[in-house]
């Protein structure tokens, strides 16, 4: 046997209620007898939960939808991005629309008052079950994320949607630009255009600005098929309007 | 069997219809209009050509006019005794009142008007009944338009939305106590059940504002478990006249909202403050939280603003108003309604 089968699955609690938290807690130590687990840390919101999961190695997140600050939904999107990502389980008291949506994208879910039965048969669930995709947890949020994140070197790196400048489809990856650098994120740029579309404006094919970091427009730009460029704030790039997409200049004047 | 005889009255949609209140100045100009536009209706009727109908008018009105006035005093002398003999009784009441007045002012007014004793008093007789039982039935309309039997399926739509949140995230969070604070949770369970019984009781009557606010301190001590020192409380309520009476469960649905959107979003929490005091002839129930502005008015705190604006318009017509607004982060709900206490 080696030593990483011997090693019981280390459990992450997310949750803005302390009694919620004791409970679950309660409720572990129970299952402790049947499922062997060491309870890692205790989070109050979604961004505390990253921090945890860039600090620990974590197996198995129980994870409250409704919390301050960043909700579990996000944070669930956020971790699912990572290379190895923990089983999430989420917790919710009542949620009708995270009902709906969770049933409709096969999201595994418990209700609180949650059951000791029915927590240990989730935990044993995450053992040879796939994690939820991203794209069911896209599918089952109502709002869009107010983060994107990057996933770098096993840690998760928040950028806030408010810094982002502009994003740009390459080959494989999005290049998202803020005042300071760039990152690079594995999503496509249709799917987070029809996510931040209010926040946003496609100017060519392949690039996305965020409206508030539009400076002006540029006439005679060079290798530009409209004659066109968006001219950045922050960085005062300037960025070829495609033909298609002239229309948005007329938008702006 | 209790049981049924809850559900039946659901459904009767005649219970709880009453006159209204002829003392409250929004329904006296509601009954001047209604029977003014009963009197240039008569006068159209019985004007011979068009250019008479101004004539026909007056000469009504100077009749009406009087009788209406001496109604409604009357009616709002004697509200008490209407409301207690029941329903029909008073409409009976009423009608016969108008009809002896009416004999009086016939006598009186015929012989002031040119034209006006034209008329047989049989005739003007059955235009007061007319008049009389349009406006009634106005009210009566109005009444069930606004009454709450009629709006129960919206109101249960507004619990299945609101309610549960709080139901089982309290269950949970008792649930949590039983093992290290037992005594805590026993108290916690008393304060459920004392208010669970008021929010399924009959919510169409009024209640002293006391009572609201002891019972609103029970909510918000269930919510303190969950809470903790994330939700903090500031009443003001030195100047209250605890016997004042608003419509019931008017407080407790504001203070659900408060935490649900004020404090819940909020990391480090935030201070609910609330300020009940009588202002001359109004009471002014005043609610503040803080609003972490998510920019989400959810369809919940919406149908329970609406319901507690229903209510307080069936209560008192045009005399209460409420109103809401968001400045610098904090959400600001105010009520004004009449200073009212129950009779001795």
């Amino acid at each position: 046997m080696t030593l990483a089968q011997t090693e019981v699955p280390r459990i992450l609690l997310a949750d803005d209620e302390a009694p919620a938290r004791q409970r679950l807690r309660d409720l572990l130590d129970e299952c402790r007898e049947t499922f062997p687990l060491a309870i890692v840390d205790e989070a109050r919101t979604g961004r505390e939960a990253l921090d945890v999961l860039n600090r620990e190695k974590v197996d198995i997140v129980l994870l409250d939808i409704r919390m301050p600050d960043m909700d579990g939904l996000e944070a669930a999107r956020h971790i699912a991005g990572m290379a190895a990502p923990p089983a999430i389980i989420f917790t919710t008291a009542f949620d009708s629309y995270a009902f709906k949506a969770f049933e409709v994208n096969a999201i595994d879910y418990l209700l609180k008052p949650i059951r000791r039965e029915r927590l240990l048969t989730a935990l044993n669930k995450t053992r040879g079950s796939p994690p939820v995709s991203r794209e069911a947890l896209a599918a089952a949020a109502n709002l869009p994320r107010r983060h994107l994140s990057v996933h770098e070197r096993g840690k998760i790196h928040l950028v806030p949607l408010g810094d982002v400048l502009y994003l740009r489809a390459e080959l494989k990856y999005v290049t998202v630009r803020t005042a300071d650098r760039e990152y690079l994120v594995e999503e496509s740029l249709t799917k987070l255009e029809e996510e931040f579309g209010e926040a946003f404006v496609r100017i060519h094919r392949n690039c996305l600005v965020a409206r508030q970091a539009i400076a002006g427009f540029e006439r005679n730009a060079e290798e530009s098929e409209s004659g066109w460029a968006v001219v950045i704030r922050a960085t005062g790039e300037k960025l070829a309007v495609s033909r298609r997409q002239q229309n948005v200049v007329k938008q702006f004047r | 069997m209790a049981k049924w005889g809850t559900v039946a009255s659901i459904n009767q949609t005649g219970t709880g219809i009453r006159l209204p209140n002829f003392c409250n100045l929004g329904v006296m100009l509601r009954a001047v209009v209604v029977v003014n536009i009963f009197v240039l209706a008569a006068a159209i009727l019985r004007a011979s050509s068009p250019t008479a109908i101004a004539a026909e008018f007056l000469s009504l009105a100077g009749f009406a006019e009087p009788a209406l006035i001496l109604s409604l005093l009357a009616l709002c002398a004697v509200r008490r005794v209407l409301h207690a003999v029941g329903y029909v009784v008073s409409w009976i009441a009423v009608l016969a009142f108008e009809l002896v007045l009416a004999f009086f002012l016939y006598h009186m007014v015929r012989g002031l008007i040119p034209g006006g004793a034209a008329m047989p008093f049989t005739q003007v007789a059955l235009v007061v009944l007319f008049g009389t039982a349009f406006t009634l039935a106005y009210f009566d309309l109005r009444s069930r338009a606004l009454s709450p039997a009629i709006a129960e399926a919206r109101i249960q739509a507004l619990q299945a939305r609101i309610r549960p949140h709080f139901l089982y995230n309290s269950i949970n969070a008792v649930l949590s106590l039983m093992r290290a604070e037992p005594r805590r949770a026993e108290r916690a369970l008393e304060d459920m059940a004392d208010l669970f019984r008021v929010l399924m009781a009959d919510n169409r009557t009024l209640a002293p504002i006391g009572q609201e606010v002891e019972l609103a301190k029970q909510y918000l001590a269930i919510e303190e478990i969950r809470l903790g020192d994330r939700l903090r409380v500031a009443w003001n309520t030195e100047r209250m006249p605890g016997d004042a009476l608003v419509p019931s469960l008017v407080l407790q649905p504001l203070l659900e909202n408060a935490v649900y959107h004020g404090i819940e979003p909020a990391e480090a929490g935030g201070e609910i403050s609330i300020e009940v005091a009588r202002a001359g002839d109004r009471l002014v129930i005043s609610l503040a939280n803080p609003y972490p502005g998510e920019g989400r008015q959810t369809a919940g705190n919406r149908m329970a603003i609406a319901n507690i604006k229903e209510r307080l318009q069936l209560h008192f017509d045009d005399e209460a108003d409420m109103r809401s607004e968001t400045t610098g982060g904090v959400y600001r709900v105010t009520i004004r309604l009449p200073y009212l206490t129950a009779p001795a």
